[in-house]
């Protein structure tokens, strides 16, 4: 099962607490996961300040600055891992440095329900 | 090409972990850091073996290997938070000396998750993902609850004896006995999570209830006690129909429908004699009442031959010292085939009435075969359809099917 852990915290703050992680502790974190061959993908995020937000409405698309939305906390990196089960994701989570300062949200991937037929997916591809 | 050796990392992770597990818990005495470190033991494994080959002793290799690495990722953690060395703080290295010290070590691990500090159920969640390595998500399956409640009880159930600074160690004998009910309920509930797995393709997971077995016979070894020796007998004697409980393409066969020549002697005899030495003991038990009917049904030469007046009044002694809905149901049954259908119908209604069980499949189930005696076609094809649509286990879900196919055939 895959499984993705959202790390939130207030950016404005991350870096400058007591027990803010250096950003060697997060790389070596990060590689400890990849070492034990959990790991799928894992990056931190450049501030919010920096989003672009993208939506598609009725074919003609509309670009803003900013995050999709202002929240006390902000979105400051992810970990997507492959577990057992939700309690060895919840592990993995426990374990990121910036737990100690932040949030992290641990959601179980789903599985997109693919229509069988192979002509529809071709379709897809035709259009991309 | 280097020649590689092809493993299959799979079966040796269903073979090893629940060991490797319980003895770096032990070892570790945190289970979030033991589980790390037996990722971390198969994942260099999974380099490793196919280019060397299989270690002599693969089990205490992981061992060894996870205590390594728990130790490193220990040392990297205090680089960075400034706690005590680990190896300065008491946590020596050993090496690891023999396979019995790591299989008692499971043993010593169903103990400390049946910690009398834990709830009954945070002790059922924990030992069966820490124990039988079922995953949060199976758990919650069985237990009809949320995955998340689940992943939360196991959190806290951890926390707690990590605050608590339970040792794990198997209890002092004062602190057995009041542990034993624990974890031979425990013990038990691996066994038939084995022999019936709640979910999951094949119907069975043999090593499940082996390890099972394995863990009644040394806590009867360590202990004199006549349950246990009850619930032994009971396991050996179920476990002695295995083979013929599935057919050659996977579905199962009922009881009375088994080929009795593949029942296994040798575990039959040997539960019979378990069950001799407990009851010799005076104080009969649950288990050793389950273990005195199944023994009934090893004993009888066919189905048509079962002493089903022994298996009614076992069930009329059970029913008083353990008065839960399923043995209630199975007394039934055994009522129903000694008195004929019409009795065990008053008592399957009985249980309807008092609205337990009416959701569990097996109920609806007795009631088809009763109905179905009784001539009734129309009320035993409603009652197998609502088992039917009950039943979750994809074998026992086609063994119905081929039921209500049969009857309205013929």
């Amino acid at each position: 099962m895959k499984y993705l852990c959202l790390v939130y915290g207030d950016e404005t703050l991350m870096h400058s607490l007591p027990e803010s992680p250096v950003d060697d502790e997060c790389h070596a974190y990060g590689n400890s996961v990849a070492d034990s061959g959990r790991l799928v993908a894992a990056e931190a995020l450049e501030s919010v300040a920096t989003a672009l937000t993208v939506r598609v409405r009725q074919g003609s698309h509309t670009v803003t600055e900013g995050p999709f939305a202002e929240t006390h906390e902000q979105l400051l990196g992810f970990y997507l891992v492959e577990a057992r089960d939700l309690n060895e994701a919840v592990t993995i989570a426990s374990g990121i440095p910036a737990a100690r300062v932040g949030s992290v949200e641990v959601r179980p991937v789903r599985e997109l329900q693919l229509s069988e037929s192979p002509e529809s997916a071709d379709a897809v591809t035709a259009n991309s | 090409m280097p020649q590689q050796l092809s493993i299959d990392m799979e079966v040796l992770y269903r073979q090893h972990s629940r060991r490797v597990l319980a003895s770096l818990v032990r070892r570790l005495r945190d289970f979030d850091l033991a589980e790390e470190a037996m990722h971390e033991a198969f994942a260099i494994a999974l380099v490793k073996w196919p280019q060397q080959g299989l270690p002599d002793h693969p089990t205490a290799w992981l061992v060894t290997t996870g205590y390594r690495r728990a130790i490193d990722r220990l040392r990297r953690q205090a680089r960075f938070d400034h706690s005590p060395d680990p190896l300065e703080d008491g946590l020596e290295a050993e090496l690891v000396d023999a396979d019995r010290a790591i299989e008692d070590d499971e043993l010593r691990l169903i103990f400390t998750c049946c910690h009398p500090e834990l709830a009954f159920a945070s002790r059922l969640a924990l030992t069966l993902r820490e124990v039988c390595s079922l995953t949060t998500e199976e758990i919650a399956r069985a237990f009809l609850l949320k995955p998340t409640a689940v992943a939360q009880r196991i959190v806290r159930a951890k926390a707690r004896l990590r605050d608590r600074q339970v040792a794990f160690e198997a209890p002092e004998a004062s602190e057995l006995a009041e542990r034993l009910e624990a974890v031979l309920h425990v013990i038990y509930l691996m066994f038939t999570e084995g022999y019936s797995a709640t979910s999951g393709e094949t119907a069975t997971r043999a090593e499940l209830s082996s390890e099972a077995i394995r863990l009644g016979r040394r806590v009867c070894e360590l202990i004199a006690d006549a349950e246990c020796l009850g619930l032994l007998a009971l396991m050996l004697l179920q476990e002695s129909r295995r083979g013929a409980r599935t057919a050659g393409d996977g579905q199962l066969v009922l009881l009375v429908d088994q080929d009795r020549q593949q029942w296994d002697l040798p575990l039959i005899r040997e539960g019979q004699r378990c069950l001799s030495r407990a009851l010799e003991m005076g104080e009969v038990g649950a288990f050793t009442l389950q273990a005195a009917i199944a023994s009934e049904h090893a004993r009888a030469v066919s189905a048509e031959q079962t002493r089903w007046d022994r298996i009614a009044s076992l069930y009329d002694v059970l029913v008083d010292v353990s008065p839960t809905p399923v043995v209630k149901l199975n007394r039934a049954v055994a009522i129903s085939m000694h008195q004929g259908a019409e009795a065990g119908m008053m008592l399957i209604d009985e249980l309807l009435e008092s609205g337990s069980l009416d959701n569990y499949h097996r109920l609806h189930v007795a009631r088809a075969e009763m109905h179905h005696r009784l001539g009734q076609r129309q009320l035993a094809a409603d009652a197998w359809h609502r088992a039917l649509a009950l039943a979750s286990q994809p074998r026992e879900r086609e063994l119905l099917q081929r039921r209500i196919d049969e009857i309205s055939q013929g």
